[in-house]
This record gives structure tokens, C-alpha cells and sequence, in this order.
């Protein structure tokens, strides 16, 4: 079953001078796959990542998710869906910086309010003892070191059990042992729960370690 | 607690500082609004108050009339009647008991008393002084006008039970040196000269009227302007609140026939320089809230810029257009909520303050009282303002594009 799917997407860059940035891509990806997406800088993946994960609306084509369109939906609807299904890790962007490691991997299960306020608090605990941060849980997050908050911020992405995780760099802050950690939890998540992972690397090991490499070249997949 | 609404307190704690700043600011703006507002209603109460004190809400009186020819001629016809004069005619109002009665039929008349002017001159040995004697029932002139608050000397009530009695203005009694007791030689327009005993003596706000005016009672009135006791000049009206007489005054007029005149025609300027204060007290005050709400705003797109990242994060993992909306004018309407709050604390201060201060004069203390709905005005005003300033940046928050901050 197809989780993501995209339909001949083309995306311009208008400024400063016209860029053809995604060229006809259209991939299939399945429930349960690791997918890692690799290519030198300035080749579109990261353009695509923020296309598949429904944030990025201007481009033409088509995106299904889950089996179903997107076409036509509002941002509001998009909004209410990324809280449901797509679990997010950028590199650069982690944590709301006032509250704590807990509070911010409550928010997300807070705005989907499928579970009561202390159901919330037990998955958080949870999912930070996972990544091996249930001491850090009462500290305010940007108390916490560069690798810690990748770490929150990969807990956060869990917290509502999505149906795809996607992350930008998820391992680009952390050492190698963090690395390994991160990348098996990934990997048993694809295996043992189903979920599906989208991640943009420059790690080799990493993508090489993934079930499925797809790399880009000047807007175009190359393999 | 919602989440939109614990992330907006978080933020406002977050930063203490320029959320009191923010508040202060509307407690000052609010504040300073509300005291103001007050001030002008009692302004306006305490004047009203003092002209009240010498006239009626609405005047009924037979107003002069112009000849007019019979044949009623078309605009280009020559005019039957050339160069018109005022018909001479006598100014009584014709069976005033029964104009009486009608005009207390109406619901919203509280009392209605006759009067009868007459233009005199006080003797004083060789020197005359102009002056206006009005004849009144003393009970319903007391009711109408307060005229025993005014007294200085002697007794309002005592002219009901001497009908040679005169009250008379404080002006004329230092210039013409009389005392309680002492008789006061007059001459009125017709001629008739009396002599009356001073019972009472008066002191209004206004040195004017204390030099010229007196009350007698109106069959002395009469019998000054040799006329019988059913000559009536004018019939006095009051009504529940002098705010009606504008409305009131045509509908007396059309059941009387006669002109009624409301307060507010009869002293235009003064209307018209009330109208200037009320201006610029309200201009001034709006001013002050406004200058608070952009104090709100600055601070709240201060927030909204400091806490771009958060917002994209937000977005990204599934906060809506209208969450971070709310996010942010929940911001907004805590601020100016508590903002209003201390405003009225702030108004409520000031006001009990200047309660307290004695001016002197006719105004005796600061005029000036706790008026409930300037407080709502000023709460309601406070709340529109600052929610409408923290919109604006919420809506710039909302339209923040998540992408273009992670791709920076």
C-alpha cells in the first residue's frame, strides 16, 4: 500500500531568476519503508521534502497521502493533518525554547486532544525515556545540549504515533552514538510499528543502513 | 487549559517586563479615559445644575406676532400689507389653569408653575436700579428652581404668608443697603409703584442675576403690571430628565398653541461651548487609549518576530492559521483584560481624590462622580482596542510561511 505517492510534480523557483527546481518527480513510497533521500545541495530534496510533507503548497502535480489527494484542500485541513499523520525533524529547528523537554512533546498530542492531559503526560514520558531523556524531561529545552534537543525534538515527532515521519538532517547534530540510537529507533519503528520514514541525509552510513536510497540530481531522481 | 491558550501565557510570562509595560500602558490609557469622561459628565451635571437654578426646562410663552394681511398674497402679487408691525396685542396666555392641566397630562412633566415678569426699576432715594420682578407661587418656584439652597438671609417660605413680600438678589441689598426687614420702594413698567418688605435674601451662583432679580408673589405681580389674576406671562415646565425638553417642547407647543422654548434653544452658546468641551475632552481621551493600544501592538510584533521560529514549528506540526491567531490575541485581550482592570482602579483613585477637593464658589467641591457607564464605555472601548491591536500582528503570525523559515 502506497503511504505517499507523488504525481509528476514541477516546482519553480521565481526568485531571484526563474528556476526549474522539481522536474516530473513521481515516486511511490510503501507503509513501513525507511526511506532516506540523498543528493548534493541545491538538488531539490529538501524542496521536496517540505512538498511531501504538505507545508509547501505551490507547485504543480499531485501528492496522496494515505491514499488520498490533497488537491484542493485547505491549509487549515493540511494543518489539522500533519498533526495526525506526519511526525517532523528539521536540523536547525527544534524546540520552543520556554518550555520544558515535556511540554514540548506534549504540544503536539495537546493540539490533537485525542488523549486526556495525563494519558499526554505518560506517552511523553514514554517517548523521552525511549531516547534516553527522562532526566531532562522538567528542563527547560534550551537548557539542554545541541544533540539533546534533536533527541526532544525526535520524541515530539512520535508523540501522536504518525503515520510518516519526515526529517531534514534528523541525524545531522548528533554524535555517533546518539546516531546509532536514532537510527535504530527509526528502524524498529518502520519494522515493528509500520510507521514510514522520510529522511534527507548527507550521511552515507545512515542512508546506506535505510531500506530504500532515492537521490536527486539537478531536480530529477536519479535512481 | 487549551494548549493555543497556555502557549499565549507562556509567552506572556516569559516576558515580564514588556508585558507590564504593555499593561501599564492600558492602565494608564483606560484609566485616564474613564477619569475624563467622568469629569465631563459631572461638568456637565454641575452646570446644568446652576442653570437650572434660574430657568425652566421648557418656557411656555405667547410669543409676539407679526401683522399678517387676511388674503394670503402669491410671492410675485403686490403685498397687501407693507412694512408689518408687531400686532398689539397682550402677552397673557389665555385660561392657563386648563394649559396647566394639559401639559401635566404628558408622563414624562414633573411640575409646571405660572410666572409673571415684570421689568422695574428699584428706587433708592434718587438713584434707580433696572431690575426684574418675578411673580411666582412660592412653593412651585422653590421646587423648580431650588431657590431655598440660594438663600443667604432670612426666609424663602415666609413670602407665601406675606403678600407685600419681596426676596430679593444679594447685589441689590449691598447696593441699596437693606436688610431683613426693611421696606424696598419699586416702580414697575406700567408705572405702579409699591412698597415691599424684604423677607428673604438670595445668592446665586451668578452676580449678574443677584444685581437685577426678585421674587414676589405673582398676585403682587399682577397687580404691578395692573392687570387680574388671570394675567400669566409664561408657564414653566419641568421634566424628568432635561435631556427629554428638546422632544418635549413641540409637542407642548402643539397641544398650548403657544411657542414652548427647551432649555437648549434658549441658551445656544452656552450648548455650543459644552459641545466644545465634550469635543475635545472625548478627542483627548480616545488619543490616550489609542497611544496605549499601540503600545500593545509594538509589543505584540515585537513577540510575533522574536518567536518566528516557534510559529513555523507550530505550523508544521499541525497548529492552524486561526490557533496561532488565537495565540496571539489571547496575548492581547490578558494584557489590555488586566490593563482595564487596573484602569478602573487607577479612575476610581483618581476620582475619590478629586471628590475631595474643595474649588469653592457655587461649585463647592470637584464635580466630579464614579459613573458607572463611563466605566463600561471605558472597559468596552479598552477590550475593541486591544484586541484589535493584537490582530494585527496575529494575522501577520498566522500567514507566517513555515517553509520559507526552515529554509533559511
Amino acid at each position: 500500500m502506497n503511504i505517499l505517492e507523488t504525481k509528476l510534480i514541477n516546482k519553480y523557483f521565481y526568485e531571484p531568476t526563474e528556476f526549474h527546481v522539481l522536474k516530473d518527480i513521481s515516486i511511490k513510497i510503501q507503509k513501513g519503508e525507511f526511506l532516506s533521500l540523498i543528493g548534493k545541495s541545491g538538488s531539490g530534496k529538501s524542496t521536496l521534502l517540505y512538498i511531501l510533507s504538505t507545508m509547501d503548497t505551490d507547485y504543480q502535480g499531485e501528492l496522496l497521502i494515505d491514499g488520498l489527494s490533497t488537491k484542493g484542500i485547505s491549509n487549515d485541513a493540511l494543518a489539522a493533518l500533519r498533526n495526525e499523520k506526519i511526525g517532523f525533524v528539521f536540523q536547525f529547528h527544534y524546540l520552543l525554547p520556554e518550555f520544558t523537554s515535556l511540554q514540548n512533546v506534549m504540544i503536539p498530542a495537546l493540539k490533537l486532544g485525542k488523549w486526556g492531559n495525563d494519558e499526554i503526560e505518560h506517552r511523553a514520558y514514554e517517548k523521552l525515556k525511549l531516547l534516553g531523556l527522562e532526566d531532562q524531561a522538567q528542563k527547560p529545552s534550551s537548557k539542554l545540549s545541541g544533540g539533546q534537543q534533536q533527541r526532544v525534538a525526535i520524541a515530539r515527532a512520535l508523540i501522536n504515533d504518525p503515520l510518516i515521519i519526515m526529517g531534514d538532517e534528523p541525524t545531522g547534530n548528533l554524535d555517533s552514538k546518539n546516531t546509532r540510537i536514532v537510527f535504530d529507533i527509526f528502524k524498529e519503528l518502520t519494522e515493528a510499528h509500520g510507521q514510514t520514514i522520510v529522511a534527507v541525509t548527507h550521511d552515507d552510513d545512515f542512508a546506506q543502513n535505510s531500506h530504500r536510497i532515492i537521490e536527486m540530481r539537478d531536480g530529477a531522481i536519479k535512481s | 487549559m487549551n494548549i493555543n491558550y497556555q502557549i499565549a501565557n507562556t509567552y506572556l510570562w516569559s516576558n515580564k517586563k514588556m508585558t507590564a509595560v504593555a499593561v501599564f500602558g492600558v492602565v494608564l490609557g483606560i484609566g485616564i479615559y474613564i477619569f475624563m469622561n467622568s469629569l465631563l459628565v459631572g461638568f456637565d451635571k454641575s452646570s446644568n445644575d446652576s442653570m437650572f437654578k434660574n430657568i425652566a426646562h421648557i418656557r411656555v410663552f405667547r410669543d409676539d406676532e407679526i401683522a399678517r394681511p387676511l388674503i394670503s398674497s402669491t410671492s410675485d402679487a403686490t403685498p397687501i400689507l407693507i412694512n408689518p408691525k408687531v400686532v398689539p396685542n397682550s402677552n397673557t396666555i389665555i385660561n392657563p389653569k386648563r394649559i396647566m392641566q394639559e401639559i401635566l397630562k404628558i408622563e414624562e412633566v414633573t411640575h409646571v408653575m405660572p410666572q409673571v415678569n415684570v421689568n422695574a426699576f428699584y428706587l433708592n432715594g434718587k438713584s434707580q436700579i433696572n431690575g426684574l420682578v418675578v411673580g411666582v407661587e412660592p412653593e412651585a418656584a422653590n421646587q423648580m428652581y431650588q431657590i431655598e439652597k440660594t438663600i443667604v438671609k432670612g426666609d424663602f417660605k415666609s413670602l407665601k404668608s406675606n403678600p407685600n413680600g419681596i426676596v430679593i438678589g444679594i447685589g441689590i441689598a449691598d447696593k441699596m443697603n437693606l436688610k431683613i426687614g426693611d421696606m424696598l420702594s419699586l416702580t414697575s413698567s406700567k408705572g405702579q409703584t409699591e412698597s415691599l418688605k424684604v423677607m428673604a435674601i438670595f445668592q446665586s451662583n451668578n452676580a449678574q442675576i443677584d444685581k437685577y432679580k426678585s421674587y414676589v408673589n405673582i398676585s403682587k405681580a399682577q397687580s404691578l403690571l395692573a392687570e387680574g389674576p388671570n394675567y400669566i406671562t409664561e408657564i414653566n415646565v419641568n421634566t424628568i430628565d432635561p435631556e427629554l425638553a428638546p422632544k418635549l417642547a413641540p409637542q407642548i407647543a402643539q397641544i398650548t398653541q403657544y411657542t414652548a422654548e427647551d432649555w437648549k434653544a434658549a441658551n445656544e452658546t452656552l450648548m455650543a461651548a459644552f459641545k466644545m468641551r465634550k469635543i475635545v475632552i472625548t478627542f483627548v481621551s480616545l488619543t490616550i487609549v489609542l497611544v496605549a493600544a499601540f503600545g500593545i501592538y509594538n509589543i505584540l510584533n515585537m513577540t510575533v518576530t522574536s518567536k518566528i521560529n516557534d510559529i513555523a514549528i507550530l505550523k508544521a506540526i499541525g497548529f492552524k492559521g486561526k490557533d496561532v491567531i488565537r495565540i496571539f490575541t489571547a496575548q492581547a485581550l490578558a494584557i489590555g483584560g488586566i490593563g482595564v482592570l487596573g484602569g478602573m482602579v487607577m479612575a476610581t483613585l483618581v476620582i475619590t481624590l478629586l471628590r475631595n477637593v474643595y474649588i469653592g464658589g457655587d461649585i463647592g467641591y470637584f464635580p466630579v462622580d464614579y459613573e458607572p457607564t463611563k466605566y463600561l464605555q471605558g472597559a468596552t472601548l479598552g477590550m475593541v482596542i486591544t484586541f484589535l491591536a493584537g490582530y494585527i500582528p496575529a494575522k501577520k503570525a498566522a500567514n507566517v510561511d513555515p517553509v520559507s523559515i526552515f529554509r533559511k
